[in-house]
């Protein structure tokens, strides 16, 4: 299957690379959109200095992991994010009719390697914020980083295949599924908490943001010292499940009604 | 074997008017049409034949090769295609289909014709012995050699529609599914194309099922005709009875005999069966 | 007059949309209340930190929610990009009007369509919040008069800086790249990322040269009351500037781009 995958993803960038100008802009825009997301954290604390207890540092942490666990979902799963397109013009039909899982040609069927760039520039970012965050690390709270990267990941996937799974039934008047996509990464680059009571809750009990985000970096601040917080980001993960069996059911849809 | 019975489909269509006025209505309230794309429509079609599935537009030919295919649910029907339910048993059903779609690419668009294939022939698992036999034979038989270097992207439709038709058989399916395949070809990819298929059906007992608009595709290839108009199955007869018919219909339409030298006689002919059916 | 036949046709199509408005709505109420909620946050911590205060400031963003298809740099139609690069744009050169003209009507058409839409609603409903939530009202009659003008102009601005971009399209065989660049770099260059007035004043000296501060930071700030008269003027004028330079090399520059057109395929 890895191999397959592998293959597939030969043949995407081979067939962007033909334009080497595209893609070498392709990589420059998203790096600089990194770029862009950093200096408006940069520019508004240049100002405020700290938000509801957090240093600069503290929410730098936050956000290089909420922007590198986004593009690596990404990177797998951005063909859900296209999925409308692909129910319009006829290219689901001609996976429909391949001997393979819909869900694995999805994902294999988009690849943006630019998202790289991103990449990168979270993860030089996530390197500057743990050297200046001040924090002792031990192994609990690394253990705690690593899983909120996980789940984090696990999380952004889960919304990707749900909003793929929604155009098997309308392809009209589903932008807003674009506040749990790229509003989680946006609004997840700080602690959810400085957005208020109510969407803490909302982000806790309905779609599990803060178990793979804020919790788990409260430990990891040394705000909290309940170690099972470490556990929480395993939400993310299991979230995935009914992402994936709503995908099926709307496939079972789709195939009874046609396109 | 293509098993088909008593199929039927129905779908529901959201309405949009044209016009500014009807457009702001249609903010409040939507109205819905109902289409009855297929009405009881059955037919069998054994091992190695190849049936022209001919209809105007609109009537039901592209919902039923989707069933066919398994991509669609009927309401109500069965099928059965060499022991298998299109829909229900997908990946394996589809492993022994190809299907060529006229209008849409199957190859990936800026990269050479050869590594669509390459993919292919992972995605579908042919052992790499049976795929470089086939690759020979489909090499050769379209005459594909100049181009297969070629991204999709640079090539003519006539040369893109028989890479399609090769990629289609890459990995020796026993049905073929032709959906408009010599739309837009010049005259020598037609006959190159219909040359090609009659080819694979006399060597390697593919079946082939033809939807086309163009009688002369028909004619060159199809010993059976089976034409479908809003959504049921008028006619399922040999080619020469479909003939005969259409003289007749046409003969009582105009008081006088088709005229046989007539270039576009065959579209003419079934133009007349079209109106005598009320399609 | 033929192009007034072109906006109508997409102002209509585009109203069509209705279930994807009324998502559209949801989605930026949903977007501006998180970045209200945010600005709380930070202003909690630090209320002297920033010149505009809070009430100014959710107007601000309660506008740029309610523009945002009027002014948005990446809110184009890629319509027009993809007919350069499949041919398509065959058809139009055989037709009797200006490129540039029809192209520029067609993109004012629907985003125009879009905030009619999406706009006023949601300026409505913000309208109701309890201030310093919600969207206040202009201060004062003149303001709110210059303030429609430069939001016209803005329009102008972005709508014209989109015509360099469909302009590229005949050099490059596939758009992704130059869009996915415009887009970004556009995007936080005109405030989309983090409003301009967060910007450290050296950065933002160095910003009024490009044409990205005249496209929605001129004409929020002017409805908030923050440009004393005199300023507003000049900034209305910055605008009215880039207009005329925008469209002059984009119109100069497509008569040339058809003398480079390559049509692909068969």
């Amino acid at each position: 299957m890895m191999q397959l995958y592998l293959k597939y993803a030969a043949i995407i960038l081979k067939g962007r690379m033909q334009d080497k100008a595209s893609f070498f802009f392709g990589i420059l825009g998203q790096a600089l959109a990194s770029l862009s997301s950093f200096f408006a954290v940069y520019f508004i604390f240049y100002r405020f200095k700290t938000v509801k207890g957090f240093s600069f540092s503290e929410v730098l942490l936050c956000f290089s992991l909420s922007l590198i666990s986004f593009s690596f979902a990404e990177c797998f799963a951005r063909g859900f994010d296209r999925f409308a397109v692909f129910i319009s013009d006829g290219t689901f039909d001609r996976m429909l009719v391949r001997p393979r899982n819909t869900v694995f040609q999805v994902a294999a069927s988009t690849m943006e390697f630019s998202r790289i760039g991103r990449f990168i520039e979270a993860a030089i970012v996530f390197i500057y914020a743990l050297s200046t965050c001040g924090i002792s690390f031990s192994a609990g709270r690394i253990a705690a980083l690593a899983m909120m990267f996980a789940g984090s990941c696990a999380l952004f996937s889960g919304m990707f295949v749900l909003y793929a799974a929604l155009c098997f039934f309308t392809l009209e008047g589903l932008e807003f599924i674009n506040i749990f996509t790229d509003g989680a990464r946006e609004f997840g680059e700080y602690p959810l908490a400085v957005y208020g009571k109510r969407v803490l809750k909302f982000c806790t009990f309905v779609i599990p943001y803060a178990l793979v985000q804020y919790y788990p970096f409260l430990y990891v601040t040394g705000r909290s010292s309940r170690a099972w917080y470490i556990l929480l980001p395993l939400a993310g993960i299991v979230f995935l499940l009914p992402c994936y069996v709503f995908w099926r059911f709307g496939l079972r849809h789709y195939v009874s009604t046609g396109s | 074997m293509i098993d088909a019975e008593h199929i039927s489909k129905t779908f529901k269509i959201a309405r949009r008017d044209a016009g500014f006025g009807k457009a702001v209505g249609a903010l409040f309230k939507r109205d819905y049409t109902y289409i009855h794309a297929l009405d009881d429509v059955s037919f069998s079609i054994p091992d190695g034949e190849i049936v022209g599935y001919i209809g105007p537009n609109g009537a039901g030919k592209s919902s039923t090769i989707k069933i066919l295919c398994g991509i669609l649910v009927p309401d109500s029907g069965t099928c059965l295609i060499n022991g298998h339910v299109p829909w229900k048993e997908r990946r394996e059903h589809v492993k022994k289909i190809g299907v060529v779609f006229g209008q849409r690419s199957q190859l990936w668009w800026d990269v050479p014709v050869a590594d669509s294939f390459e993919l292919l022939k992972e995605i579908y698992a042919v052992d790499y012995a049976a795929y470089k036999k086939n690759m020979q034979d489909l090499t050769e038989l379209l005459d594909l050699g100049d181009f297969l270097q070629l991204p999709v992207r640079s090539l003519s439709l006539g040369q893109r529609m028989r890479c399609e038709i090769a990629a289609a058989l890459l990995h020796n399916p026993d049905i073929l599914f032709l959906d408009e395949p010599t739309i837009g070809l010049d005259a020598v990819s037609k006959i190159a194309v219909r040359s090609f298929i009659k080819t694979l059906n006399k060597e390697r007992h593919t079946t082939v099922l033809l939807t086309t608009h163009d009688m002369n595709d028909i004619e060159a290839l199809a010993r059976r005709i089976i034409l479908i108009g809003k959504g049921h199955i008028l006619m399922d007869t040999t080619f020469p009875d479909f003939i005969s018919r259409a003289d007749a219909a046409f003969k009582q339409n105009k008081g006088c005999a088709a005229d046989r030298g007539d270039d576009n006689r065959l579209e003419t002919l079934t133009a007349s069966l079209y109106t005598e059916f009320g399609i | 007059m033929k192009y007034w036949c072109f906006f109508k046709i997409r102002f209509t199509t585009s109203l069509q949309y209705r279930a994807a408005a009324l998502a559209g709505i949801v989605t930026q109420f949903a977007w501006g209340s998180l970045l209200i909620l945010l600005f709380r946050a930070f202003y909690e911590s630090n209320p002297a930190a920033f010149p505009l205060p809070f009430a100014s400031l959710t107007s601000y963003i309660w506008l740029q929610q309610a523009f945002l298809t009027l002014l948005a740099p990446w809110a184009y139609n890629t319509e027009i990009m993809d007919s350069i690069q499949n041919g398509t744009i065959a058809y139009e050169l055989c037709r009797p009007t200006d490129l540039y003209t029809m192209w520029f009507v067609k993109n004012t058409a629907e985003r125009c369509a879009k905030v009619c839409l999406r706009g006023l609603p949601i300026l409505i409903v913000a309208g109701f919040l309890p201030a310093p939530y919600g969207f206040s009202l202009p201060s004062g009659g003149i303001n709110f008069f210059l303030f429609i003008l430069s939001l016209l102009l803005g329009h102008m601005v972005v709508v014209a800086l989109n015509m360099l971009l469909f302009i590229t399209a005949f050099y490059t065989t596939s758009t992704q790249g130059s869009r996915i660049l415009f887009n970004n770099v556009a995007e936080f260059l005109f405030g989309g990322v983090v409003p301009l007035p967060f910007f450290p004043p050296a950065v933002l000296a160095v910003l009024n040269f490009l044409p990205f501060s005249a496209i929605q930071n001129t004409p929020f700030l002017l409805y908030t009351g923050y440009y004393p008269a005199g300023s507003a003027v000049k900034n209305m004028c910055i605008q009215i500037f880039w207009i005329v330079i925008l469209i002059t090399a984009g119109h100069r520059w497509l008569k040339k781009s058809f003398r480079k057109i390559t049509v692909m395929g068969g």
